[in-house]
């Protein structure tokens, strides 16, 4: 088994490397048939090693020592449990059907092998991340597959708005990781290992330990442990005010905005914080934190994404605002629930990006959807894969996804820790809005009189199989993956991964009530979601399919709030002043005034000037006339006879 | 049979006689002989130094390989050598780069060859004889030979203002380690008459004087490393200086200062060490976050990773004045590293030079259109620098990072800001000259690595993988000797 445990990481790392160094000699059919091959061997790796588990086994144990600093030692190993199975199976998964995706969309790339061995690095990063059983090495993955976005989403490297973006994506990130950094950091100090098992175990022990930041100011030092932690999460996830690099990233192509940016990398913050719940079930104050940044993520993305116009855009914000729902489950202690929409969330985003991405080829990247409409007729397999995504990521009872928002929505409802109204209300209100923006994606794509030129309207058809397979394989999940939430979020499946306090009851409270799924799909009936949900359905019906003209008038009328969300509510436009432009101000007169002036300037090239001034007066002394020398002499003999005299 | 044989003599002689014998060939005509011969004597350089690792005893924090000879027996100065955990793998870095050097000066240095390529292995050979002095006097003059190479290198085969920033090296480096003599000669009276460097770890010392010879010894080293604020001298070093200069200066010299520290202040003021420690955190502090910062704003390449140099040796001092394994351990690895980063950096620097004329930011743009493989090379080194986890750039970061967390919060939150800068300023550099449309003709004319580029990049690309992926064996050798020496700089020598 421990054999099958290392192969899940490192076949994807051998194709990578073999496409990545080899691609030109071995050629493009060689380097997606290697590269699928070993992500498919990763796969079927992930799913024995899933049924282990289901079998109540699981595996803590170190591959090899990386260092061993002092008495520390830093390691390199697995654990395997339900939780990093689960997520294992899901990025194989989700990575293969990119994999053989990308056949298609990348066809006419010159890039097309370096591609293959970006995403099967990432495969092999992510995984890295997922298994370990140790702070350290979950922070080489945590980087690894921010390195891999960099590359990615700069692939198309002459773009400037790409070269913008990739560098932006990986410097936010760094600020989050900065924050996650001085958080292991925290933890090694008051550990003395970055071992997560021994790290539980010992959390109890000094969850009332108090340090001062500032001096008189005591802090629990396990809420500075989790709140430094979730930056880093906030990072990755792309919470508010972090958020900004994940729009950008969309001008990666979109196989790894599905992959990446959507189904697992941006859910390592969420899966991060899920493994350390039992240091976050220590701090209310760190929950509340969680819950009111996933709060406002949740509300105010979704709002965004009704703006937008470009297809991938409108994506981009739902996985932010989808991210806010997992985030606020973390705060609500409803860990097993964000886990579960995570998994969702992989399965339905992904067939939106890939049917986005689909979509796209056929409109010859084109992806304003102004320009699109009646693509239903065009491409079906696409539309009813996208249409049975857009209801999962509506909460229409049934497909997977309402089983894992209901579930959330309804925990935080039941929680009790400080911010928990703020943000049962930001969930709510979205599930309207997640409808609203999600259906008139379909109605303006699909329906409707097509609005592209003639030229392009005639080469439209659907897109080959290499692009339409990966849609139905993931349209399965899509629906039937919330079925499973009896187990998983009401069952026992996380009992010893997920650590919940008893004060922290929700998903208890729950799970008391839940008795089959279908009960839950009736009782919904009665529920403000499901109602807010067919009202957000209801309502893009009727502004983007019914009434075509409503939209502008209502932009004319709200001209300032069209403003601010088209704008994304100015966020880019102060960061870019205070924190790029501050910075590089600071650099500059630090640089010319500090360095260059004072420094150099007047200390190091003044000391040499001084030497030199001095040196050119006292020459003036060396006159070479023998009664300047006699004179002087003469002076010196009468000063020390006066000396001597008195 | 081993023990007896001068491997340590041989180490720092053979690179000097081979120097030699370079230089005796004499003018351009038998430039390709020049050429062979240093590369033979560099590489037999790196092999002679191989058993020093292999043949290492891991188990003992004591001096290894020692050999002793009388020098001059009026002052008690002797010929007396050692290595032990914390030179060691020094040596190997300077024997390692030596024929990387040779390589990378093949095609590009034309004129004076046998002079240039003597220079670089005479230094490699004195530059060994740093490490492992275990006399003062030895030390000192092993110190002070290394710069006149140096300077020449600078002087003979620098860029325009190379006159100006081979007489700022010069005086610099010298006025710092004048000091340093002082405190040796007032070290010679208060031993009774030794230069031995291992009696002056013993020497017990009231606190005045062991506050006067920590500033003596920082004057000497800090100037070497260089720390704030007496760092000026070195981004005019390195733009002047011809490719293979700059990869020593960086790679190795400003490594002696590194050393230096933990030879010398640490273990023989121990208490002056602890007195003024919050001094050297706070200047190695200002080092990560001040120069990180102007490090962005640069408009020259080497400019702008001469400053990140600064930047990442503030590392170095910062481990060291913890006071606890993972600071000292980490500020070794990060030593390490680095030579193998900045190395790498100022050649890729150099690969653009060498096809432009230009070190300027905004001559380039685009060049991976042209030069794909270049391009991935210093996509890697520039995330090393970046400190990247999985490159040799993380790990010492990482650990001293970790080591300021134990002693205050705010220290840690200052050096973590390096995340931030450190990628910042590199990436910027990288986005700007790497990435885009092809910029200018002169772009798009520009031909992709030759395969001595190619090996000598791949060779660095090997080590920053290997040291970031598995750095054990290299922390394991330092470990033993870094233990002794936080034992021993815990005690008080009042």
């Amino acid at each position: 088994m421990q054999k099958l445990y290392l192969l899940v990481p490192l076949a994807p790392l051998l194709g990578s490397i073999i496409a990545g160094l080899f691609g030109r000699l071995i050629g493009r059919e060689w380097s997606h048939r290697v590269t699928i091959g070993l992500v498919f061997v990763s796969l079927l790796a992930s799913i024995v090693i899933f049924m282990d588990v289901l079998e109540g086994n699981s595996y803590n144990g170190t591959v090899y020592t990386w260092l061993m600093a002092g008495d520390t030692r830093f390691e390199v190993g697995f654990l395997i449990d339900q939780l990093s199975a689960t997520m294992m199976v899901v990025v194989s998964l989700v990575s293969l059907m990119v994999h053989v995706y990308t056949i298609g969309y990348m066809h006419d790339d010159p890039g097309y092998q370096r591609f293959f061995s970006y995403i099967s690095l990432f495969t092999f990063s992510m995984m890295m991340l997922v298994m370990s059983n140790n702070f350290l090495q979950l922070f080489f993955g945590w980087e690894a597959v921010g390195l891999v976005s960099y590359l990615l989403i700069g692939f198309w490297y002459t773009r400037p708005t790409a070269i913008y973006a990739n560098m932006k994506a990986f410097l936010v990130n760094r600020v989050g990781d900065f924050g996650f950094l001085l958080g292991i950091g925290m933890v090694l100090a008051y550990f003395g290992t970055l071992d997560y098992v021994s790290v539980f175990v010992q959390a109890p022990e000094i969850a009332n330990e108090k340090i001062e930041l500032i001096s008189g100011v005591p802090w629990f030092v396990i809420t500075l442990i989790c709140i430094l932690l979730f930056i880093g999460a906030m990072g990755k996830s792309a919470q508010f005010p972090l958020h900004v690099w994940l729009p950008d990233s969309m001008e990666g192509p979109t196989p790894i905005s599905a992959l990446i940016h959507a189904a697992t990398m941006v859910t390592a913050g969420i899966f991060m914080v899920a493994r350390m719940s039992p240091l976050f079930e220590l701090s209310d104050t760190a929950l509340s934190v969680i819950l009111i940044i996933g709060g406002i993520t949740t509300l105010f993305m979704a709002l965004v994404a009704v703006v937008q116009n470009d297809i991938k855009r409108v994506v981009a914000y739902s996985t932010l605002s989808q991210l806010g729902y997992m985030t606020v489950a973390l705060g609500a202690s409803a860990y097993s629930a964000a886990i579960f929409h995570l998994m969702t969330h992989a399965f339905f985003k992904a067939v939106l990006f890939l049917g986005a991405g689909s979509v796209i080829i056929a409109m010859h990247h084109e992806q304003n959807m102004q320009k699109m409409g009646g693509l239903k007729a065009y491409m079906p397999i696409t539309y009813w894969t996208m249409f049975v995504a857009a209801l999962a990521s509506a909460g229409v009872p049934g497909f997977s996804g309402f089983f894992s928002k209901d579930a959330i929505i309804e925990a935080v409802h039941f929680a009790n820790i400080p911010g928990s109204s703020f943000a049962y209300f930001c969930v709510l209100v979205t599930v309207f809005v997640t409808a609203l923006y999600t259906f008139r994606l379909i109605f303006m794509t699909f329906h409707g009189k097509p609005r592209m030129d003639k030229h392009t309207q005639s080469h439209l058809h659907e897109s080959p199989w290499v692009v339409t397979v990966p849609l139905v394989v993931l349209a399965i999940p899509t629906i039937s993956a919330g079925w499973f939430i009896g187990s998983m979020v009401f069952g026992d499946y996380f009992n010893n991964v997920i650590h919940v306090l008893p004060q922290h009851d929700a998903i208890e409270k729950l799970s008391a009530e839940f008795t089959g799924i279908g009960a839950m799909m009736l009782h919904a009936l009665t529920t403000a979601p499901f109602w807010l949900s067919i009202g957000g359905i209801f309502t893009a019906w009727y502004l983007y399919s019914a009434r075509t003209d409503i939209p502008a008038k209502i932009r004319a009328r709200f001209g300032l709030i069209y403003n601010i969300l088209d704008r994304k509510y100015y966020i880019d436009e102060l960061y870019s002043w205070f924190f790029a432009g501050g910075t590089r101000a600071l650099g500059t007169t630090l640089w010319k005034f500090c360095d260059i002036k004072i420094i150099d300037g007047f200390f190091v090239n003044g000391a040499a000037r001084m030497v030199v001034l001095t040196a050119s007066m006292v020459r003036r002394y060396q006159t070479g006339y023998i009664y300047h020398y006699a004179f002087s002499m003469i002076v010196g003999i009468l000063i020390i006879l006066t000396f001597w005299l008195y | 049979m081993l023990s007896d044989f001068p491997l340590l003599t041989l180490i720092i002689w053979l690179p000097i006689i081979f120097g030699i014998a370079v230089l005796a060939t004499g003018d351009d005509r038998n430039a390709s002989f020049a050429r062979w011969i240093s590369l033979t004597g560099a590489i037999l350089g790196f092999l002679v130094a191989i058993p020093l690792y292999t043949n290492f005893d891991i188990a003992t924090g004591a001096m290894q390989f020692v050999e002793h000879r009388t020098w001059f027996e009026r002052f008690n100065v002797n010929y007396h050598l050692g290595v032990d955990g914390i030179s060691m793998p020094l040596i190997l870095l300077n024997c390692f780069i030596t024929p990387l050097i040779v390589v990378a000066g093949w095609e590009v240095i034309k004129v004076r060859v046998s002079q240039y390529l003597g220079a670089f292995l005479i230094m490699s050979g004195i530059v060994n004889g740093v490490f492992s002095s275990l006399d003062a006097i030895l030390f000192y003059v092993y110190w002070e030979a290394s710069l006149i190479p140096m300077f020449l290198i600078i002087g003979i085969w620098g860029g325009a203002n190379r006159v100006y920033a081979a007489i700022k090296f010069f005086l610099y480096t010298l006025l710092g380690s004048l000091l340093m003599l002082v405190a040796f000669i007032y070290l010679y009276q208060a031993s009774e008459g030794s230069f031995s460097i291992e009696a002056y770890h013993k020497l017990p010392i009231s606190m005045t004087p062991q506050i006067l010879i920590f500033i003596a010894f920082l004057l000497a080293f800090a100037v070497k490393v260089p720390m704030w604020p007496v760092h000026t001298w070195l981004p005019d070093a390195h733009v002047e200086a011809p490719t293979g200069g700059s990869v020593v200066l960086a790679a190795i010299l400003l490594k002696l200062g590194g050393y230096g520290f933990l030879r010398f202040s640490l273990p023989i003021v121990p208490d002056a060490s602890h007195y003024l420690a919050s001094m050297m955190i706070v200047l190695s502090l200002i080092a990560v976050v001040y120069i990180g910062l102007i490090a962005l704003m640069q408009a020259d390449m080497k400019k702008l990773i001469a400053y990140s140099s600064v930047a990442h040796m503030g590392f170095v001092t910062l481990g060291f004045f913890f006071f606890n394994a993972y600071g000292i351990e980490g500020a070794m690895v990060q030593m390490i590293s680095h030579g193998f980063i900045s190395g790498a950096m100022f050649l890729c620097v150099g690969v653009l030079y060498d096809r432009l004329h230009s070190r300027q930011i905004a001559d380039y743009g685009g060049v991976v259109n042209k030069m794909p493989i270049f391009a991935a090379f210093f996509m890697l080194f520039a995330m090393a620098n970046a400190g990247l986890p999985g490159t040799s750039g993380f790990v010492g970061e990482f650990m001293v990072i970790m080591s300021a967390v134990q002693i205050s919060f705010w220290y840690a939150f200052l050096a973590a800001t390096t995340l931030i800068f450190g990628a910042a300023y590199t990436l910027w550099m990288y986005k700007r000259v790497i990435f885009g449309a092809v910029a200018s003709p002169a772009v798009e004319s520009l031909q992709d690595i030759s395969k001595r580029e190619f090996a000598l990049l791949a060779i660095l690309a090997i080590a920053v993988l290997w040291v970031g992926v598995y750095p054990f064996p290299l922390t394991e050798v330092m470990h033993t000797t870094v233990e002794q020496l936080l034992i021993h700089i815990g005690n008080s020598k009042l």
